[in-house]
């Protein structure tokens, strides 16, 4: 379903009632005409979804014309539309089915612009993000924070697994999105996010036993 | 980067959170819940810490909130 060099609208879907309270089950599942309408019908609610959020990121791709960014916003509705019929009768109807089906359209180009923005850079290395560590010293606190920056980076070194490690400097350190480190690792972003929520609890365990009192973000040794 | 938004970044939110697959699920209803005014995160526990620990999971919910926000 992809066009080239279409101009990008900047209107958000419609939110008037008609579309909001439109029996959207019924007519997905009903066969024949009635069916395949309510599926065009649908596709072209995901794309202006798809449309609004490349809009978005446009500037994290500089280089792409307006039909390229069309052309995500294509793919990126599609691929929603696919996966918002596989889960159709997960839909509880405890949101407007418009709101539960935005989410797959603002999931879907928010991941292929991330991607696209991604193509053909490499991954930060280790060091790059040793660096930040030693510059996000604050002026005023600079031995605390040399001591407890010093205490991370080695339980990040020495307490953490390989893929642990991966992940938290890449994440964490050096703002790879994770769809990407996914992509790259051939994995999944639930996946990842399990590995790094697994990491920085170590890390939280690891500066606690070395009597560091951590909260969100605030050190209180 | 500033030290504490480091901190942050690194060490994640210090309390329980949902999953990815999880933040997905609820993220509608959560959206809904925050545009209505209404007690989102008494409602869906766990949300809240989990976009703190999440960039990718906090886009998806800010993109949702703007475009339903009318």
């Amino acid at each position: 379903m992809a066009t080239a060099a279409m101009p990008m609208p900047t209107q958000k879907p419609d939110q008037d009632d008609a579309v909001t309270a439109r029996p959207w089950l019924d007519e997905l599942r009903s066969d024949g005409a009635r069916g395949q309408a309510a599926v065009a019908d649908l596709h072209r609610l995901l794309l202006k979804a798809a449309r609004f959020e490349v809009e978005r990121r446009a500037a994290q791709l500089p280089h792409l014309r307006g039909g390229d960014l069309e052309d995500l916003a294509q793919q990126a509705a599609d691929d929603a539309l696919l996966a918002l019929l596989r889960k159709l009768d997960d839909f509880r109807g405890e949101s407007r089915f418009t709101t539960w089906a935005y989410k797959f359209a603002l999931l879907e180009a928010a991941v292929k612009v991330r991607r696209r923005a991604w193509q053909g850079r490499e991954v930060p290395l280790e060091d790059e993000a040793w660096a930040n560590l030693a510059g996000s010293g604050s002026a005023g606190r600079g031995a605390e924070d040399a001591e407890l920056l010093a205490a991370l980076r080695e339980e990040i070194e020495g307490s953490l697994t390989p893929r642990q490690r991966e992940v938290l400097v890449a994440v964490a350190l050096n703002a790879v999105p994770i769809d990407v480190l996914a992509e790259r690792l051939g994995s999944t972003r639930g996946a990842l996010y399990k590995t790094l929520h697994d990491a920085r609890r170590k890390l939280r365990a690891a500066l606690a036993a070395r009597g560091f009192e951590i909260g969100d973000g605030e050190e209180k040794r | 980067m500033k030290r504490d938004e480091l901190l942050g970044r690194v060490l994640g939110p210090d309390a329980p959170e949902l999953t990815c697959e999880q933040c997905f699920d609820e993220l509608d209803r959560y959206v809904e819940l925050v545009v209505a005014g209404e007690p989102a995160d008494a409602r869906i526990p766990g949300m809240r810490a989990h976009l703190e620990g999440c960039p990718a999971c906090a886009e998806d919910f800010r993109s949702l909130r703007d475009l339903v926000s009318g």
